[in-house]
């Protein structure tokens, strides 16, 4: 008995380990012309997982989002889908279906007849096209739309038939790319919610395109920081927050205020950083450093603390230059002695100090993290996001 | 005041087209009901049926069939050649378009009189096409192209498919490609996605280019008279001869305003067939 439940238990532990991912890319390259647009791209996305895909325009995730589609072949690489090598399948072959930027929607089809389109070309029974439509219909919130042009329908209602048309054919992988853009603001937030509450409810894998950090930090499982080809961090949101790899996703996620200066000591992964201005602490989050080293930390506007100028054994002085009111939020601008300028949010609008006032910037020791240091190997950050992820948990 | 002048700017519209578009129409249509003179030059305002009774003999009603058939063949032969030579057209770099564009228009800088007559030469007996068919050996004797009816369908549809193959390219030009991509995406091979989107989505110009190519067919006369002899008499010939020739301007008149109802009611029925109610360009 024993040794047979030994053996059972090891090939249990190995299949899980072995089992594929969703989807996966490996070193995904693709050039247009002589512009390298993807430069190696590693992506994990496990099943029923919200994977937003976060970069600035032109940073290749657009084109990532195709080539997972099919609509654009890799000059090198591989994209696995349920463990299958993707290579040669055209777009029709992959049950994968995207709701693409502008909709398109097509303008000679009613909404029935758009949403049916992928069933119909599918040879699916009359009957069951029907009710797989009317479905969908409920499910989007477009009940009696059927014999609606798209032509005479609001951007938002457009966006609904575009989703439901490509869920309908209950893809294994739904692709959004930047799905919101063209909708005005409260109608976006609205659109998130609904976007979140539809995938948590058809527990449908989600690889959403935006350039709007707070997009997606709202609504994603896991976040893939893109730039300019390369995967730059990859995690999920709370992650990429409090713990950016580099100073672009410090900056790129929650505009973070990125400090640099010497090393002045180091203990369990904790130091100080030395500043014309002062001193400051931050912590390593593991990443390499030793003491003396030139470092660069980020900080978070609403973890720093303003005091007045008299404190002199800590903190950083500096100038206050700027004053606004953003969202509920008091934004203050203190420039530092070397010209840095450090952004400082606090909630409310109560505020003693005035423009020209020389204060002391201070946070927490653990409130700054050392970025742009490796970790690990380059590269490899797309896969180490998602074991990242079980690791915490 | 604003109404006024903009009055003043679209009253000549008007005035032009009364007078060369309505006027003449009208006059045409007065004219057909009118009874010739039986010697000399002329006509009476006596109405009369005789004109449209006289339609009816074998001859006449040969010569519309032969009309009639022409042009659908010729819009056939414009359609098969002018749809993929269009769509390919419009897919191409701007710079392509450019040169294609170009070239097309480059025939349009001659009279098209002495284009066909160009025609003449390469089709002839010992012209250029007969001695090249000759040398390849894939013929012993000359082919008597000339004078035949497949010489009338070359220039015809020689001289049309322009139209069509711009108005094809016109409706590929403003095609969305993402659609195409979308049809693919959900499952569309590439053929059904052509089928399903590009082809629909094209239509209006084809249509368009259709109605470019077989209104002008009923009517090219010369075509027929320069290459087609005198084996070939379309309604257009027949009309130009009473006109002329024959100098009976009252069967001439009814002959086209036959003409003309058969043709519009032919594209009325089309329309009604295809659903296509905003056609590029002509309507």
């Amino acid at each position: 008995m024993n040794p047979t439940e030994q053996i059972t238990g090891q090939t249990n532990e190995v299949k899980k380990e072995e089992r594929p991912a969703l989807l996966e890319l490996r070193q995904i390259e693709k050039s247009f012309g002589d512009t390298r647009v993807l430069k190696g791209i590693d992506l994990t996305v496990g099943e029923g997982e919200f994977v937003t895909l976060l970069g600035s325009s032109g940073c290749g995730k657009t084109t990532t989002l195709r080539i997972i589609a099919g609509l654009e072949e890799p000059d090198g690489g591989q994209v696995l889908l349920e463990g299958r090598d993707m290579r040669g399948w055209g777009p029709e072959k992959r049950n994968v279906n995207t709701v693409f930027q502008n909709y398109a929607l097509f303008p000679h089809m009613n909404v029935f007849q758009n949403i049916a389109y992928g069933l119909k070309i599918r040879k699916v029974a009359r009957e069951e096209i029907r009710r797989r439509v009317t479905d969908m219909l409920t499910l989007v919130q477009l009940e009696g739309f059927e014999k609606r042009m798209p032509s005479q329908m609001s951007g938002g209602q457009r966006q609904r038939v575009a989703i439901a048309r490509a869920l309908v054919n209950n893809p294994r992988v739904l692709l959004l790319d930047e799905p919101l853009g063209a909708l005005d603001l409260q109608l976006r937030r609205q659109m998130q919610l609904e976007l979140k509450r539809l995938q948590k409810k058809l527990g449908i894998t989600f690889i959403y395109i935006t350039h709007d950090q707070e997009e997606a930090i709202n609504m994603s499982d896991k976040i893939v920081v893109i730039r300019e080809g390369l995967v730059e961090q990859a995690g999920t949101p709370a992650r990429i927050y409090d713990d950016p790899r580099t100073s672009y996703v410090a900056r790129f996620v929650g505009s973070a205020n990125i400090l640099t200066g010497k090393v002045l000591s180091l203990r369990n992964q904790e130091g100080v950083l030395e500043h014309v201005s002062g001193r400051a602490g931050f912590r390593t989050s593991g990443r390499p450093v030793k003491e003396g080293e030139q470092a660069t930390v980020a900080v978070r506007g609403e973890t720093i603390r303003i005091w007045p100028q008299k404190h002199q054994d800590y903190g950083l002085a500096g100038i206050i230059t700027e004053k606004s009111f953003v969202g509920g939020m008091l934004r203050i601008t203190v420039v530092l002695g070397d010209g840095t300028e450090m952004t400082v949010s606090r909630h409310g609008i109560n505020f003693d100090y005035d423009a020209g006032q020389e204060v002391r910037l201070e946070w927490d020791q653990t409130a700054a993290v050392l970025v742009d240091r490796e970790e690990g190997q380059p590269g490899k950050w797309g896969s180490s996001g998602h074991m990242d992820k079980e690791g915490r948990q | 005041m604003k109404k006024n002048g903009w009055w003043m700017c679209v009253a000549p519209l008007y005035v032009f087209t009364l007078v060369f578009v309505l006027g003449p129409a009208l006059y045409m249509v007065a004219v057909s009901f009118a009874t010739n003179r039986d010697s000399g030059y002329g006509f009476q305002w006596i109405f009369t049926l005789e004109n449209f009774r006289r339609m009816l003999d074998p001859v006449y009603l040969q010569c519309f069939y032969q009309s009639f058939q022409l042009a659908f063949t010729t819009t056939a032969a414009a359609v098969l050649i002018g749809y993929p030579f269009g769509y390919f057209m419009g897919r191409l770099s701007a710079k392509g378009k450019k040169v294609l564009l170009f070239l097309i228009m480059v025939p349009f800088w001659t009279s098209s009189l002495i284009r066909l007559y160009g025609w003449l030469i390469i089709l002839q007996a010992k012209g250029i096409f007969n001695t090249a068919l000759l040398k390849l050996g894939l013929v012993e004797e000359p082919l008597k192209i000339l004078y035949s009816y497949p010489a009338v369908l070359i220039g015809m549809v020689y001289a049309l498919l322009p139209f069509m193959m711009l108005a094809v390219y016109s409706s590929v030009e403003k095609m969305d490609w993402s659609l195409v991509e979308a049809a693919r995406d959900l499952g569309a091979s590439p053929a059904e996605a052509f089928f399903t989107i590009t082809f629909r989505l094209t239509l209006p110009g084809l249509l368009s280019g259709v109605i470019l190519t077989f209104v002008p067919s009923m009517g090219l006369f010369f075509i027929a008279d320069i290459l087609g002899g005198n084996k070939i008499v379309l309604v257009g010939s027949l009309i130009q001869d009473q006109l002329t020739r024959g100098s009976n301007w009252p069967f001439a008149a009814a002959l086209a305003l036959v003409l003309t109802i058969m043709t519009s009611l032919l594209i009325a029925l089309y329309r009604r067939i295809t659903h296509v109610r905003d056609l590029e360009g002509v309507f």
